[in-house]
């Protein structure tokens, strides 16, 4: 008994891991896109992406579950994501992905925009030019900036990720549910609470340790 | 011979009038002092010249050279705006140093950049770095060299800010209210610093009001009121005898 709820933990517990770890791998660098979008000098570019940044933010991330995994079949009866499980996994990637990218893309127009333009204009008076500005002047104190907020978004996407299980993306609490139905064991759910503990742990541990290393100045 | 000729420079944002029809010129080794209430238009004509803002109207004329037109048929490319620049140097207000940089890193940052970008690669930074101390001493900060910016005073970051203005070997230096920030017991030594660049003949133009200052370092003194030079001189005349009924004013809420 106790090797099959192990195993099935285990499972659910890399799957879990996966679809975090890809989100975070997606969704870091396309909330830079989404951030060019939305500061753009171009009105109605800036206009349509913060539109859509309100939607995205403004409804539960499960509705954006299923409509992202059954709309296109049911509105267009294109099917977007294939059959069976891998369909669903991705369906699932591609939301949170979106979703995540959306909130990092705030954060980091808060980060950016929080730098004095007075940084800026010093570069530029010393004759450097805007990459330079932007990588050896800027970056450093946006990431500063930013370390604290993208900490916390990182850790409720460790939990978020549960929400998977509305398309049906076996991730580990799914798998833990399990077996109250079929043997009426609690345990473990409760595993898959330490596990999520353990996880956020670790996490919590890395930002701070990142967060010190940038604690030589002040912005 | 001028090595600065400003010509007829106007600025304006939106509806409001900033610079209007401002005109004066600079020889080498000249000390240029503007004064003037806050908002007369002495700091976007500081701006103006650094290329961070663009006039209106009007020439800028660096060694009889056109540096600025603004009836010019397009703008110049940012590759060009960046060489210009570095004809001036700008020391800000609230100094902008860079935070994660330590004070000699401050100073040679943009050097090094530079010469990085003409293809000297590493072999210019020993020279760089000797510059940059050499610097800091000038400017009294030989022990600080290692210092981030906050582990330094106000007076202590202006005098980075300064050096670092320095590193570019601009042709003429602008202080935009360089003690305006500072409590009153750190102006000093800023202005300590700026009458050793006087003494060294640094061609240098100082937004200030700081008038007793401006009296002793200047040698020719702008007062502005609203984007127009109101009144201009010597500070003999400007300043111990003014002639406009603005600058009597002026100098009566600034003097003491």
């Amino acid at each position: 008994m106790l090797a099959t709820v192990l195993t099935a933990l285990c499972e659910g517990f890399l799957r879990t891991l996966e679809l975090f770890a890809l989100t975070l791998l997606g969704a870091l660098p396309f909330g830079l896109v989404i951030v060019f979008g939305s500061m753009s000098r171009f009105k109605p570019l800036s206009l349509f992406t913060r539109f859509i940044v309100w939607v995205v933010r403004g409804t539960p991330l499960m509705l954006q579950l299923l409509i992202i995994y059954y709309g296109p079949g049911l509105l267009f009866g294109v099917q977007l994501w294939g059959g069976g499980t891998a369909g669903r996994y991705t369906a699932a990637l591609t939301a949170f992905i979106f979703n995540y990218a959306c909130y990092f893309s705030e954060i980091y127009r808060g980060g950016i925009e929080a730098i004095p333009k007075g940084q800026t204009e010093a570069g530029q008076v010393l004759g450097m030019s805007r990459s330079q500005i932007f990588f050896r002047v800027t970056l450093l104190q946006v990431i500063k900036r930013i370390l604290p907020p993208i900490s916390n978004e990182v850790i409720t996407l460790v939990k978020d990720t549960s929400l998977a299980r509305v398309i049906l993306v076996y991730e580990i609490i799914w798998e833990g549910q399990s077996f109250i139905r079929s043997d009426g064991l609690i345990w473990p759910l409760f595993c898959t609470g330490l596990f999520y503990l353990v996880f956020t742990g670790i996490l919590t541990l890395l930002f701070s340790r990142l967060e010190r290393r940038l604690n030589y100045f002040r912005v | 011979m001028a090595v600065l000729e400003v010509r007829k420079l106007q600025k304006s944002f939106g509806k409001t009038s900033v610079l209007e029809d401002v005109s004066f010129s600079l020889s080498k080794g000249q000390c240029l002092a503007i004064i003037g209430s806050s908002g007369s238009g002495k700091t976007t004509l500081l701006r103006c010249l650094n290329f961070l803002e663009r006039a209106d109207g009007g020439q800028i004329l660096l060694g009889g050279e056109t540096l600025f037109d603004a009836a010019a048929p397009k703008p110049d490319p940012e590759r060009e705006i960046r060489k210009k620049r570095l004809h001036f140097g700008l020391v800000f207000q609230n100094f902008n140093l860079f935070p994660q940089y330590t004070a000699l890193e401050n100073v040679t940052l943009a050097r090094r950049l530079a010469a990085k970008e003409r293809g000297e690669g590493k072999q210019a930074f020993p020279r760089i770095e000797e510059k940059g101390k050499r610097l800091l001493t000038q400017v009294g900060l030989a022990h600080r060299m290692d210092s981030y910016p906050h582990q330094l005073s106000g007076g202590q970051q202006q005098r980075v800010a300064i050096a670092r203005a320095l590193a570019g070997e601009p042709d003429i230096l602008c202080f935009d209210e360089p003690t305006s920030a500072l409590d009153p017991e750190l102006t000093g030594e800023v202005l300590k610093v700026i009458r050793s660049l006087r003494a060294r003949e640094t061609t240098m133009i100082i937004v200030t009001h700081e008038i007793r200052f401006a009296r002793d370092v200047a040698d020719y003194v702008i007062l502005m009121d609203e984007g127009r030079i109101v009144e201009e001189g010597p500070p003999s005349q400007v300043i111990d005898a003014p002639q406009a009924e603005r600058t009597r004013r002026f100098l009566e809420r600034y003097s003491e």
